[in-house]
């Protein structure tokens, strides 16, 4: 495949045979040397103008219509274009076969870069990572969308723009509570789940009969009173999956939008392992990158200048600018991911004392790599932070730990640095800074007052006093009460049950009455 | 395997149906913006397009988002602090907040609007007075389109591929002998020693050739012509006539407020029809028609018969635009003043020759910025225009004495409204 003199290209252009010699180069490495296991893989080229509508929607090829890709795509638009930010260098779909978007205007030591980078490091991590093996359904996913993408636009056609619109803006608000967080059912399969989406609505128009309307009802039961605790069972209370709790138990949602819900929530159960893996998930793929990039130099497949040239993106990639930096917004997940699996590598080989004693699992364990995929295949960022932050990594960035309690008149405390006492906490805290179970509110319906007024009732638990930002949470609540039909109501409460706020919601009069 | 895909083809604009319903949702507040927008620019680039910023107020996707409580947080590069420190809370860098803040940076929102977008949004709610009139009445033209191939036609219309495949066809299906064939048998008898053989070659190359004369090329029942059929086409054709006082009570300021009024009206009349033409008449006690450069910056000096021009309006009308195949727009803008003895003659032109074929007649009495000359009594031309007004003409009529009034008084003009400045047939 390669020339007489090995190399995979020479200078900066690149054609599609180029393409195929890196892809099937970047292969070679990844699976014999790294023994990893993809998808098959999807190169795809794309402009700048396609990366934009891409990013609009979220990433993925294809999405179903709605107002706020639009508004995203504005946005990202008008930034481009003005020079205020710079496009990604490719995207990549957790799917199989796993899709890899490059940008034309890479050159082709950088399209040898996001190639090793997505369609292998990426593409590893997503087949492996426990998360994505229990929660995303890779093979299904593109299906679904094209499912969901026509099936809103029938609602459209059927049941009026308007209307769809603010059940998907209702839905959208609560995207991010509307995740399953604790397996025990049963992986999706999304393309079962988009078949028994057509064969209900098939058998509701088959079974439709409007005679039935008109047939006398039997004399009302009855109603006994149902102890609280059998009434909360019944409705499998409590529920942290509000959009969930809404397409099963909303009184008054007519069954389109009941799929509307479902289709945005498996959608956000589709992205919310990604929200948890950022650190590993890059971390793995820079590694990876690093590595292929690497042996193809040692080959002497990449010319010692494109090589330079990599080693300069791949340095601006894991920068970690330090607190005091202007540039400083957090840890740089590509940063710390990709120190903590090079450090990973160097306690399975080369270990210290320090080491032994903190890692006796994998320390001088050799085989660097088996240790890597496992640890790619069975943690996220908390867990994995949790456990793999070395001694030596904390103390090489120089980690302390801040805690800032407003009651507290002299000042921010500083808690713990990189010293032998602090260790231990600055990595649980760090840790926990990557807990989604910590950043995300954590929010479920608690009851509902059936035998009175229906009010649906809602506790946030409050973490360490931090309440939610008014305005948008009542927004959001008005968009509950709409689909709820009924009032809604929020209890903030504190650790020890005490009530702080609460919010009350009444749902606003649909416009036409159906 | 790998699929490598080329998708650089594919058809752009995959994001434009959701920017559309982006811009419908967010109508209102985007037209806000565009008319705050064109009142900052120059007229020239106002219908350029470009960013124009929104609150995000109704545009807002909320989420559930936590603030305020105890916070602690992990931060790489650590200097000089030990364990049990304090650090101010105000003015130090540590305290800046390690997640990006998401609602300071989004209250207002910027972007892109094209200018077909902004050309929309701008002139939205306006609409042409009268169009009604005009459309029954309008002819039809004749358009030619192509009509697929004749067998006869002129030779400007021959089509060579059509006619060499004809050609080609008939050839192969008349066993023509080709070129190289012959060549081949040429060669053959150059070489060939026995002269038995070689005189039957010969016979047979004689053969050749004979079926090749008798088969032509190119034959006449081969030619094919392209053909061309008339259709009919509506006429989308306007005319714009600018009428303006240019004697020495007209100062630069009132020539540029009209300036901006007729480019307004030039850019709404273009959004309607395909073909719009101008027609530039300036007048003092007479009227010419003259170049947009002559129109509005060469001076002029004299009297005031505004007659003059509307009398050159009428016979530009007579001569070059049939008001059955032209929609006839003509605004006017002056300072007021005429000569007293013209309102009677003016009127009567007005009334009888031009308004019965105009589509819609505006007039503009432009005054000195800061508006005093209005708190006079009305100008003359003002007092007669408002009088035929009043007996059912259908004028249009605004003063405007400040640029920042130009767009408002345009878009009062031309806004969607029940039949209100409309007169009798």
């Amino acid at each position: 495949m390669t020339d007489k003199t090995g190399r995979l290209f020479e200078g900066a252009d690149w054609d599609f045979h180029t393409l195929q010699r890196i892809h099937d180069a970047c292969e070679g490495v990844a699976k014999k040397e790294l023994g990893l296991d993809v998808y098959p893989n999807q190169i795809e080229v794309i402009t700048a103008e396609q990366m934009l509508d891409a990013y609009s929607s979220v990433g993925m090829p294809l999405f179903y219509k709605h107002w706020s890709f639009g508004k995203h795509f504005a946005f990202h638009e008008a930034s481009y274009r003005k020079g205020l930010m710079g496009l990604a260098y490719e995207i990549v779909i957790n799917s199989s076969p796993c899709i890899s978007y490059l940008m034309e205007e890479n050159t082709a030591t950088m399209q040898t870069l996001v190639i090793a980078h997505a369609a292998f490091g990426h593409n590893h991590f997503f087949k492996n990572n426990y998360l994505f093996k229990q929660w995303t359904d890779a093979d299904g996913i593109l299906d679904y969308l094209d499912f969901a993408k026509n099936y809103v636009s029938q609602c459209e056609e059927r049941y009026g723009r308007v209307e769809v619109e603010r059940t998907l803006d209702a839905a959208h608000a609560l995207m991010s509570h509307g995740i399953d967080r604790y397996p025990g059912k049963k992986k999706l399969d999304l393309r079962v789940e988009e078949k028994r989406a057509g064969r209900r609505r098939q058998h509701e128009e088959e079974v439709f009969n409007d005679l039935w309307r008109t047939v006398p009802k039997g004399a009302t039961k009855s109603r006994s009173v149902l102890s609280i605790e059998r009434r909360r069972k019944l409705l499998g209370l409590p529920q942290e999956n509000l959009l969930y709790f809404l397409e099963k138990s909303a009184p008054r949602l007519a069954p389109w939008q009941r799929e509307l819900l479902r289709i945005v929530r498996h959608i956000a159960q589709y992205f919310y392992p990604q929200s948890q893996t950022k650190v590993m998930n890059e971390g793995t793929a820079t590694y990876v990158h690093y590595r292929i990039m690497s042996t193809l130099h040692k080959q002497g497949r990449i010319t010692d200048g494109n090589f330079l040239e990599f080693l300069q993106s791949h340095t601006n990639v894991v920068f970690q600018p330090e607190f005091d930096d202007p540039r400083f917004s957090g840890f740089n997940p590509y940063a710390l991911g990709f120190a903590m699996m090079q450090d990973i590598e160097r306690i399975a080989t080369n270990p210290e004392a320090e080491d032994r004693e903190w890692f006796p699992d994998i320390a001088g364990k050799g085989d660097p790599m088996g240790v890597l995929r496992d640890v790619w295949a069975n943690y996220r960022d908390e867990s994995f932070i949790g456990q793999f932050l070395s001694p030596k990594l904390m103390r090489h960035l120089r980690m302390f730990h801040l805690h800032d309690d407003p009651e507290e008149r002299a000042g921010i405390r500083v808690d713990a640095i990189h010293d032998e006492r602090g260790f231990r906490r600055v990595r649980r805290e760090l840790a926990r800074q990557h807990d989604v179970g910590f950043i995300d509110a954590n929010i479920e319906v608690v009851d509902v007052d059936l035998a009175g007024d229906r009010r649906l009732i809602l506790h946030h638990h409050v973490i360490k006093g931090s309440q939610l930002n008014e305005t948008d949470a009542k927004r959001v609540l008005q968009h509950l009460a709409d689909l709820w039909t009924y009032d809604v109501s929020l209890i903030e409460v504190d650790a020890n049950d005490k009530v702080l706020r609460e919010y009350v919601v009444s749902p606003r009069p649909i416009p036409a009455a159906a | 395997m790998a699929h490598i895909v080329d998708r650089r083809l594919n058809p752009g604009g995959k994001s434009l149906e959701n920017r559309q319903r982006f811009l419908r949702r967010a109508k209102s507040l985007v037209q806000g913006a565009v008319k705050k927008t064109s009142q900052e620019r120059d007229i020239k680039d106002v219908l350029e397009g470009g960013e124009v910023t929104i609150p995000l107020d109704g545009m807002h996707e909320p989420r559930f988002r936590r603030e305020g409580g105890t916070r602690d947080m992990v931060l790489p590069g650590n200097k000089k602090f030990i364990e049990g420190d304090y650090l101010q809370r105000s003015g130090q860098g540590s305290a800046k907040d390690s997640g990006p803040g998401e609602g300071d940076s989004e209250d207002a929102f910027r972007f892109v609007l094209s200018r077909d977008e902004f050309v929309d949004l701008f002139l939205d709610d306006l609409e042409l007075p009268d169009l009604a009139k005009r459309k029954i009445a309008q002819t039809e033209s004749e358009g030619i389109q192509r009509a697929g191939y004749t067998t006869s036609g002129s030779p400007a219309n021959i089509s060579v591929s059509r006619t060499v495949r004809l050609a080609l066809a008939r050839r192969i299906a008349l066993r023509r002998p080709r070129k190289d064939e012959m060549d081949e048998l040429e060669a053959r008898i150059a070489e060939c020693t026995d002269e038995d053989e070689r005189a039957a070659l010969v016979a047979e190359l004689e053969k050749l050739k004979a079926k090749s004369k008798r088969i032509p090329f190119i034959d006449p029942i081969d030619i094919r012509y392209r053909r061309f059929e008339t259709v009919p086409k509506p006429v989308a054709q306007a005319v714009m006539f600018c009428l303006m006082d240019v004697s020495g009570s007209m100062s630069e300021h009132m020539k540029d407020l009209a300036k901006r009024f007729y480019m307004l009206l030039y850019v709404f009349l273009k959004r309607r029809y395909k073909h719009v033409e101008i027609v530039f008449i300036r007048h003092t006690d007479r009227a010419e028609e003259v170049d947009e450069q002559t129109f509005f910056y060469s001076p002029a000096s004299g009297g005031t018969l505004v007659s003059s021009a509307l009398q050159a309006m009428h016979e530009i009308v007579r001569e070059r635009f049939n008001p059955a195949d032209w929609n006839i727009y003509a605004a006017q803008a002056s300072d007021g003043d005429n000569s007293y003895s013209d309102g009677e003659l003016a009127g009567m032109l007005l009334t009888e020759k031009i308004l019965p074929v105009c589509q819609f007649f505006a007039y503009l009495e432009v005054g000195e910025s800061g508006g005093s000359a209005f708190d006079l009594s009305d100008s003359s031309l003002w007092t007669l225009y408002d009088r035929l007004r009043n007996s059912g003409a259908p004028l249009s009529m605004r003063k405007v004495s400040e640029r920042s009034e130009i767009f408002p008084v345009f878009h009062d003009l031309f806004q969607r409204r029940e039949k209100q400045e409309k007169a009798a047939p």
